[in-house]
């Protein structure tokens, strides 16, 4: 029967020990993700913000699409972005593959149809209630998506952090592209496949803990930041 | 500056799922006069104003501005105060700002011009409060110096007073006094008959989406030509 007390032990033991790769591992982690969140969030709001407003033969059919994106297999994505990311590949020339940009590339590919979906959600049911109104201020269509962004940003808050999560747990797309190079493109969850693969359960759990622990903080910080934003301005 | 006004509804109607909730709608809407617009619930009075505002495009009939600008010169003449109005997560100040900046106004005259529209309603000590976290009556009172920083030549107002309280209600009411006198047109609609008679120049009489009497309005209240004019200012119950 496997100890969960061990797992619990050598969690503590590592962060205890101030292990330097741990450190390493979890920096890389968190980098990766934000970066493929920060670049999912300029592209995917602007266009969910678009799709909100916008009315066009085939729309429905882009929703249907961009909503199936979300459920997008990371091993898929991060096959794809190994073909086009490989020395013959399209891509190739900017000798990306496993470092950690192909680890952001991959991620944001993930994240970006999470972040234009829920965001255009977001953003249309603001939509219901502001239309009116900035239609009557005489607002142009590329001033309502930056009011409406700028306004919805308690619950856009929200939609990053989906976004964020999805690209912290995910393994698939950062094995492939990345390769889970120790000291180089290890990250917390291929981290974690690997030890569970040479039967080091303890350790492996150990580092889920530490992830889950992560993910918690900047979670918190984001409610935090949330919170302080609603009192400051209504 | 050539006027807008006077705006002329020809046959003005309009139609959703198969119901018509306006029809027939010709008057003239002249320069000077507050016109207040009169009806019981259901009668088409706030969809009168949108499609005015031209926020709701009528399904029938038309409407014609003087002055021959486009859809987005005539926008930048009007305003449009709502019953519920709704403010952007910034400062009262910041609100007042972002409408000066879509009308094209210069950066460095947008902060004067804010507070003197915040001053004038009573609003300068609340300029940095957050707008969303104001009261009913003060949200409604950013809205007008929101209306008031653009300087409209035609003011809507549907039903501004109906949530608020009488002391929020006079202040409303002070405001389409001023804007009057400044000469901007008043088009307003609401359920409040001691309103309508202290406000309006000329009644316009909706019922069941049809304009059924259009005149000054002590002739209105003395002497309504049609029977559903009588019973709506007797208070009837009308369906």
């Amino acid at each position: 029967m496997f100890d969960l007390a061990a797992a619990f032990s050598s969690a503590i033991a590592l962060i205890a020990g101030l292990d330097a790769e741990l450190f390493a591992i979890v920096r890389l982690s968190l980098g990766v993700s934000l970066a493929a969140v920060a670049i999912a969030a300029v592209i995917g709001l602007p266009l969910g913000a678009f799709l909100a407003l916008a009315r066009f033969p085939g729309r429905e059919v882009v929703l249907v699409a961009l909503n199936a994106l979300m459920g997008l297999p990371p091993v898929v994505v991060g096959l794809a972005v190994y073909v086009l990311l490989s020395r013959a590949g399209p891509l190739g020339s900017f000798g990306l593959l496993f470092t950690p940009g192909a680890m952001v590339v991959a991620q944001a590919v993930l994240v970006t149809p999470i972040i234009a979906a829920l965001g255009r959600q977001a953003v249309a049911d603001l939509w219901e209630e502001y239309g009116e109104q900035l239609r009557s201020l005489g607002a142009p269509r590329r001033r309502v998506i930056g009011t409406l962004l700028w306004d919805g940003r308690h619950s856009l808050i929200t939609v990053l952090l989906a976004g964020f999560g999805r690209a912290a747990a995910e393994v698939g797309a950062v094995m492939i592209v990345g390769g889970n190079i120790k000291g180089l493109t290890r990250t917390m969850t291929t981290a974690i496949s690997l030890e569970t693969s040479k039967g080091d359960l303890a350790m492996a759990l150990g580092l889920g803990m530490i992830l889950l622990a992560v993910v918690a903080a900047v979670n918190g910080a984001a409610f935090a930041a949330g919170a302080w934003a609603r009192r400051v301005s209504g | 500056m050539t006027s807008i006004l006077p705006l002329e509804l020809r046959g003005l109607g309009y139609s959703a799922g198969g119901r018509r909730l306006l029809s027939g709608v010709t008057v003239p809407l002249r320069a000077g006069m507050r016109t207040i617009v009169l009806g019981p619930n259901g009668a088409g009075k706030s969809l009168l104003l949108r499609l005015c505002h031209g926020l709701i495009q009528p399904t029938e009939g038309g409407l014609r501005w003087s002055g021959g600008l486009d859809e987005a010169a005539l926008r930048r003449r009007q305003a449009m105060v709502f019953q519920r109005p709704v403010l952007l997560r910034r400062s009262a100040l910041g609100n007042i700002r972002y409408v000066l900046s879509l009308r094209g106004v210069a950066r460095r005259l947008r902060q004067g011009m804010a507070e003197e529209a915040l001053d004038r309603f009573g609003l300068g000590e609340l300029a940095r409060r957050p707008a969303r976290v104001l009261s009913g009556g003060e949200r409604q009172r950013l809205a007008l110096a929101r209306a008031w920083a653009v300087r409209p030549e035609v003011l809507f107002l549907d039903e501004p007073t109906s949530a608020l309280d009488p002391a929020a209600t006079l202040a409303v009411e002070i405001a389409v006094h001023d804007f009057h006198a400044n000469g901007t047109k008043i088009v307003m609609t609401t359920h409040d008959l001691g309103q309508a008679r202290r406000l309006a120049d000329e009644v316009l009489f909706l019922s069941r989406g049809r304009l059924v009497e259009h005149g000054p309005a002590a002739e209105f209240f003395q002497a309504p030509a049609t029977a559903q004019a009588r019973a709506f200012l007797a208070g009837e119950l009308m369906c």
